[in-house]
């Protein structure tokens, strides 16, 4: 038998049997329940102390050594502490949130994602705030050894602008991640490499280790598209005596990029998740690898 | 009459790369599907791997855009309507890893249940109380990574019925199975069904005994297409009239089955070699043809050790529709 029409609605539904919250509270379950694996988790996987604290401290004590070796200004010390702190953040959108989409389609868990009636900007969103609670632990840590180990001397001009740095770079670069992980979406292994290609220049154009001043302008303005580039130089000038002097731009206009950095990224992570997930589903990408 | 699932003329191509000269190459993965499943039904798709039975759940299930023809879910187009489909189905593959091994089976549970808008409080009485139905009450707090791979199926499973949803899609359910999670799996899935009859559950199998057992209809796929479809009752039935043999021979001796297939009254035959013995299954128009079966293997000095006269199941309904078994038709698609 074949309908000539749409064949009429099914009754009773699931929604009557049992009882089911969807708009905002369906969102709001979603993100919740997408971000307890990530915070659990390192509860749970104690590894990431050594791999995400101790390794990155290696680096960091490896660019304290050349600075005081070359007679670098104290605040040098620092800025590479803060630096080292903020690579937790970079590592974690580029390994956890760009190309995790490929690994959940690997583990079988976007398919049920796709399935759910939840929003998938709530999955995304979910991973984020995960990703950001779980590795503020991290970047706290490098940041008081750090500290410690080489007696950082922190002389906050405004913590409340601080702050207001840190969630600015917190949303603009999750954005990104949430933007990237929506590009990736159609990728297989290629979402690895390209995790893998950005890594290192990232370190170098963010300026992790170094003040962006010390780049030609235009490179510097360039660099300024990833957020943690304007967000260290701002937040190095608001918590270092000499940070003012080495910032590239005004703590004020960086704010302002990094807010539009934060609506540039979020839009556009938005529409490109509709449009991949559309295109995914129309090329059957969303279950299997590249046929 | 309401159908839970409706498909029109469903179809599905795949390009592939890797074609001559580069070209993309297109392959049929569904070809003109046209099904009807009733509201309350527990429906069977039976056919070999390859057949285009987990496309077509895809199809279903809004992860995968049909190349041609339509399909409802609930009432709902599910390539027009996917948002309209999803609160209203659920699905669980044999042998997925979905869920994060670091969290408890509960967690796990919990987390999937948020995702369907269920209120915690209600998730968590109902994890508990599928828990117990399926005996995996004692792993509650089991990280799901420290679960073997029955109980890891369980879990799966439970992750399906836990939404309740109107229509639910298991693929496989039992791949990788003992026999006896097996047996329970199939046990819980008919009492779930039958105890409201509002639900509705799609099943794709190759396991001839779960779609014999299970379904309250059954359609046979293969190379995409659907070839027939009915209750299994029905489909052996049409074999009623037909004689059907098995028999254990000695080793056929280079000896072809096609040498069987073109005697009179031979209807189908498939041939399993065994360690040190064939195996032969005939489906023949009447008793009588056996005998020129049996003139031909005296010839090629092949003796019959077993010769068993049997009821038809739903492998030989295959077989008369392909003209090969499950089995001579997955090894061939490898």
């Amino acid at each position: 038998m074949r309908p000539e029409t749409a064949p009429p609605r099914q009754q009773p539904s699931a929604t009557d049997r049992l009882h089911k919250n969807s708009g905002w509270r369906l969102f709001l379950q979603t993100v919740i329940a997408r971000a307890y694996p990530r915070v659990v988790g390192q509860q749970r996987e104690r590894s990431w102390m050594f791999f995400d604290v101790v390794l990155p401290l290696g680096s960091v004590i490896a660019y304290v050594c050349v600075y005081k070796a070359i007679g670098a200004p104290d605040d040098y010390v620092g800025f590479v502490i803060m630096g080292g702190a903020m690579t937790a953040f970079w590592m974690n959108v580029l390994w956890s949130m760009s190309s995790q989409l490929y690994w959940e389609k690997e583990q079988g868990n976007l398919a049920l994602y796709i399935i759910a009636p939840n929003s998938m900007m709530a999955i995304l969103l979910g991973m984020a705030l995960g990703g950001m609670v779980a590795t503020t632990l991290r970047a706290v840590a490098i940041t008081l050894l750090g500290s410690l180990m080489f007696q950082v001397h922190y002389a906050v001009a405004s913590y409340v602008q601080l702050f207001t740095v840190f969630i600015l770079a917190m949303t603009a670069l999750y954005g990104l991640g949430m933007m990237f992980a929506s590009m990736f979406l159609l990728l297989s292994r290629e979402a690895w490499h390209l995790s893998n290609l950005a890594q290192e220049p990232v370190y170098l154009l963010a300026g992790f280790y170094f003040p962006i001043r010390n780049f030609p302008f235009w490179v510097a303005a360039a660099s300024s598209i990833i957020p943690l580039t304007l967000s260290l130089d701002a937040m190095r000038q608001l918590a270092f005596p000499s940070g003012a002097a080495l910032g590239f731009l005004s703590v004020k206009l960086e704010m302002a990029i990094l807010a539009g950095l934060c609506v540039i990224f979020l839009v556009a992570a938005r529409l490109l998740l509709t449009y991949m997930e559309k295109l995914a589903i129309r090329e059957g990408r969303l279950t299997e690898s590249r046929r | 009459m309401n159908f839970a699932i409706q498909t029109r003329d469903l179809g599905r191509v795949y390009k592939i790369r890797g074609g001559k000269k580069n070209e993309p190459k297109e392959l049929a993965a569904l070809s003109n599907v046209n099904l009807a499943v009733h509201q309350g039904e527990l429906f069977g798709l039976l056919g070999p791997n390859g057949a285009g039975k987990t496309t077509l759940i895809k199809v279903l299930t809004t992860l995968l855009a049909p190349t041609s023809g339509q399909a409802w879910v609930a009432g709902f187009d599910v390539a027009k309507e996917p948002h309209k489909v999803r609160p209203r189905i659920n699905m669980v593959s044999g042998g997925e890893a979905s869920g994060y091994g670091l969290l408890t089976v509960r967690e796990n549970l919990w987390m999937f249940a948020q995702f369907y808008g269920i209120p915690s409080t209600e998730a968590n009485r109902r994890i508990k109380q599928l828990l117990e139905v399926v005996g995996l009450a004692d792993r509650l707090n089991t990280k799901s990574s420290d679960l073997s791979t029955g109980l890891r199926q369980k879990m799966n499973i439970v992750r399906g019925f836990l939404t309740d949803p109107d229509v639910l899609f298991l693929d496989e359910p039992t791949l990788g199975l003992d026999v006896g999670a097996s047996r329970e799996v199939r046990r819980f899935i008919r009492q779930w069904i039958d105890a409201d009859r509002s639900r509705t559950l799609l099943l794709t199998t190759h396991y001839m005994v779960e779609a014999e057992e299970l379904c309250d209809r059954v359609a046979i796929v293969n190379q995409g297409r659907v070839l027939a479809c009915d209750t299994p009752a029905n489909l052996r039935h049409h074999l009623q009239q037909d004689a059907l043999f098995r028999l254990e021979t000695t080793p056929l001796n280079g000896l072809k089955v096609g040498a069987f297939r073109v005697l009179p009254g031979v209807r189908q035959v498939t041939h399993r070699p065994q360690d040190g013995f064939a195996v032969l299954e005939l489906i023949l128009e009447e008793d009588a043809a056996l005998a020129g079966v049996v003139s031909t293997m005296t010839a090629a000095n092949i003796s019959i050790i077993n010769l068993q006269k049997r009821e038809p199941t739903l492998e030989d309904v295959f077989v008369d529709l392909v003209g090969q078994s499950m089995e001579e038709v997955e090894s061939h698609e490898a």
